[in-house]
Formats: C-alpha cells, structure tokens, sequence
C-alpha cells in the first residue's frame, strides 16, 4: 500500500482519523498553527489536543468561480464541531446546491485522497459530509 | 473647539480603468484636488499620509510629491488591507493631533490592474513532485478549495450566512436586495464606475459567484484615486470664512484590529472589530447611531453590507434583514446607506476606498452632492474594512455655518 501523507499536519492519519488543535493550558484557547504565544492570554505553554469528528454546518458558500485550477462548483463550510472548535473545509459527498446544503446540517469528518506525488506518496485531505 | 482637526479640502477622481494614467497620474490629480478644494498649497502641508497596497513597496508617496511639489515634507506610506486609505488619513489626523504640523495630505490610490478579487494564479508547473509539509500549518500542497476557501468573495459570503444561521429572515434575497439598493444608488452619482439600475430579479439571475453573492453582488476591478486635506482648529480660525464655513469637524476617527475570538482562528471575524470600533467612535464623537444622516460603509460583497446594519447599529439587534426587507437604508429611508453607489457600483480601488468615503460624506455635509445630496444632512459616518484584519471608523460633522 501507498504511504500517505497529511494536507495539514493537524489531520492525524490513525484508524480514526481526526484534528489537533494545541490548545493554552493557562486559557483553554484553540489553535491550528504552530504557535509563539497565545492571541487569547499571551501565555506561552500548550498541550495537544483532539477534536470531535462531527459537527454542524455554521457556515457555507458554494463556490463557483474559483482561483484557477480549482474544480467548480463546491461547497466551503465553516463546522462547528462537537466538543468545541469551529474547522473550515468543504462539504463533500452531496450536490453542491443550496437545497442539499442546509445551514445546522450535522456533518461528520471524511477522508480522501486528492493527490500524489513521484514518489507514489498519496496526499490525504479532509472535508465533512452529511451524518444521515 | 480649537482642539478638534477637520477635513478643509477633498476630491476624488472618478472611479474607473484607467489605461493612460499610472497611479502617480491618479495620485496627483487626487491631491491638487483636495489642495485646490481647500483653498490652500502644497507649501502649507507638513505631513503627507499616501495609502496604496498594490505598489507599497514603492515610494508611492514620494512619486507623487515629485508631481505636485518636492516640499521635503514626511511621507507616510500605508499599508492596511482596504484599510489603507482610511489609515492614511489617520496618519495625518494624528500628526497634527501631535501637534507636529497644523495641515495634513491624505490620498489613497489604486491601480487594480487585471487580477480582480481572486488574485493571480500562482501554482508552477514542476517535473517532479515531492509532498513535504510547509509553512505554518505544515501544508503538502495548496489549500484553496481542496480545505474550503479563503479568497475574498467566498469569505464574505461564509461571513453574511453565518449571520443567517444565527438569525431570522436573512436570506439570498434580503443580500441581493443590498445590491439592487447601491445599484440603483450609483445612478446619481456621475463619479462612480457603474450607473446602473437592476431589478432584484437582474441581482438574483446574475452569474453566481460564490453563493449567495452573485457577480452583481460583488464589487467590480476599479481604479481610481481620492484625497483629502486636514487642518487643525487652530489654523482653520486663520483662514477666510468661507474655508471655515465647507470645513468638516472629525469627531471621532477610531482604528483597530481583530481581537481574538473562538472562530476567527479559520476565518476572519469581522464583526466582533467592527462593533468595537462603532462603539468607540460613537462615545467619542458623542453621537448615536439615531443622528447620523448617512453612512457609508464597506460593501466590498452584499452579503458584508447586510452584517454591518448590525455591526454598526444602524438596525435593532439581529434585525439587518427585517431592516432591508423595509428599505431602511435607501436614501429615503431611515438611514440611507452608501448613496454614492457602494463599493458595488462606485468600485472598490483598494488604497482609495477609505479616503472616497470621507469624500462623500464630507460632500453631502457642505450640501454640495447635487443630484444625490441626501437633504440637511449634519451628521454622517464612513467605515471600511481591511480584512486581515483592520476596521477604520470616522464620524464627521457639518459646522455650524
Ligand atoms: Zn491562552
């Protein structure tokens, strides 16, 4: 089998595929990126932490003239998940029409894989699709 | 009051494409406007604030002094998003706050050139391809659209129906109905890029762009250039009455950034800076929401307009698509909103937007808008928002004549 490799480093790849945030230990606050500080206290100690893998839509536009390259229509979603935390992707897995799409929609967190590299390296994304 | 600083001269060039004119051309004519508005000469300037993003890097400011009068004065050349040229005006406001000089240029110019809002395509062709995690969030390639959006139509319309989510009778139609309002605005503003009425079938019909803005719902590529000049209280006592008289006092003048909130770690929230700045420029200025005659705030897309009758105060609480639905904001509503046409029609050169606004505020305040003045207006407020994110907020008031 291919080895594979994350879009981002805060989607870990495990049987159960999921997001980390490194969160402030001192106020709680949530982060996708690396960090200096906290934009929330300025503390400066974080611990990793996972994220619940569904949610619900809080958020979206379907998309249809796009950067170049990028295949249209699509749907970018702003979820607020379960457990706390908002994550931004694309709605996958469903027409991207407003009918389908529906403000609230419960949602729950897919993967695929979108590209590979020469080495035969397959690049793993993640974007949310409707829990029912 | 000797301590307040007002706005004695300003011009904005229509906005447009310009093919023959660069933006020093633009620039120029911007500032011998407001200069010749005003009543006075480069020589009387002792700080020139210069806004423009396209070009920042390249002693815009400097450029145009070698146009219009090499007085050896400070330059300030600004940066901030669309809020470059409301920050350039800031920069002069506050050096003669400082008591640096007395007299004060501003310009915002811009020269879009072809790369719209959805910028320029920038993803090279390799031979060989080699996934290895980079940058801040450790990306193997790029993001955009595979991981949502972040391009300025799609942000924007992620931002207005979050507001739908959270509250009633916000929809597609109550953002077009933005649309159709500074369409049919632009019409009396001869200096604006479109002119255009549409009906909200034409708005709703139109190319979908990043749903639920559609191509009428965002603003086009503009140039264009706006300036204005600053005086302090005390040099304006010096001047003729009629100076004295078409000054505009600048009760408050507010920037900030985006504090941090829970959501904004994924997509800029720009409300939250938004409602600070309005609070703070309405204590300053002494002012509610209920006394201004007009505003004119950043309808870069429909859907951004919607949420700033909320941000700033202008409708109830949560009520922003009750407030269009009742036509609220139209010119003869209870507070028109963006009768030069909106960054929809009018355009939306980025470094001149923040200093076009003053513009048209300050023109309806001297009574001096024409066809479009909105009638004994006293009081009015102008907005922008650069995303990123910066929010500039200046409230400006007639004198007492
Ligand atoms: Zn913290």
């Amino acid at each position: 089998m291919a080895s594979q490799i994350p879009v981002v480093d805060y989607l870990v790849l495990d049987a159960e595929p999921h997001l980390v945030v490194n969160a402030c230990v001192a106020c709680g606050a949530r982060f996708f990126d690396r960090r200096n500080a906290c934009a929330s206290c300025a503390g400066t100690e974080f611990r990793r932490e996972p994220l619940g893998r569904s949610g619900k839509v809080r958020s979206f536009t379907i998309v249809h003239r796009a950067a170049p390259g990028v295949p249209t229509p699509y749907v970018s979603a702003l979820v607020d998940l379960d457990g706390g935390m908002t994550v931004k992707s694309n709605i996958v897995n469903t027409d991207p029409t407003p009918e389908k799409v529906r403000l609230g929609m419960p949602v729950r967190l897919t993967t695929f894989v979108v590209d590979s590299d020469s080495r035969g390296v397959e690049c793993v994304a993640f974007g949310f699709e409707p829990a029912n | 009051m000797s301590d307040d600083i007002w706005v004695l001269g300003t011009h904005m060039t229509k906005f447009g494409r310009y093919k023959d004119q660069d933006l020093i051309d633009l620039g120029a004519t911007a500032a011998m406007g407001a200069l010749a508005d005003g009543g006075v000469h480069i020589d009387d300037v002792g700080i020139f604030g210069c806004g423009n993003l396209n070009q920042s890097n390249a002693g815009v400011g400097q450029r145009i002094l070698k146009q219009i009068g090499q007085t050896g004065i400070p330059v300030y050349n600004v940066a901030n998003a669309c809020a470059t040229g409301a920050t350039a005006f800031r920069t002069a406001y506050l050096a003669i706050k400082a008591g640096e000089c007395d007299m004060g240029l501003a310009v915002g110019v811009e020269q879009m050139g072809k790369q719209g809002l959805l910028g320029a395509a920038n993803r090279a062709k390799r031979d060989e391809k080699v996934f290895e995690p980079n940058g801040r969030y450790g990306g193997v390639l790029q993001t955009e659209g595979v991981l949502g959006t972040g391009l300025m139509p799609g942000v924007f319309a992620q931002a207005g129906m979050e507001y739908a989510y959270e509250n009633d009778g916000v929809g597609f139609e109550q953002f077009a109905k933005v649309a159709q309002k500074n369409h049919a605005h632009s019409v009396l503003n001869p200096l604006a890029h479109y002119q255009k009425e549409f009906s909200l079938e034409e708005v709703m019909g139109a190319e979908m762009i990043s749903y639920p803005n559609t191509l009428m719902m965002c603003c086009p590529t503009t140039d264009g250039a706006a300036a204005a000049v600053l005086v302090s209280g005390e040099r304006l006592r010096t001047l003729s009455a009629e100076q004295q008289r078409r000054a505009v006092k600048i009760s408050a003048s507010v920037l900030n950034s985006d504090p941090w909130t829970p959501s904004s770690q994924v997509q800029p929230d720009v409300n939250t800076l938004t409602r600070q700045a309005a609070d703070r420029a309405y204590e300053l200025a002494g002012v509610s929401p209920k006394d201004l005659d007009l505003v004119e705030l950043h309808d870069c897309f429909a859907t951004a307009e919607l949420i700033h009758y909320d941000n700033l105060s202008l409708c109830e609480r949560g009520g922003a698509g009750e407030w269009i639905d009742k036509r609220g904001p139209w010119r003869d509503g209870e507070i028109p909103v963006n009768v030069s046409g909106g960054l929809l029609s009018k355009g939306h050169p980025l470094g001149a937007t923040g200093i076009a606004n003053i513009y048209e505020v300050t023109t309806h305040l001297r009574g001096e808008a024409g066809d479009r003045q909105i009638p004994d207006a006293k009081v009015g407020l102008t907005h922008v928002i650069g995303l990123g994110s910066a929010c500039a907020i200046h409230i400006l008031e007639r004198s007492g004549r």
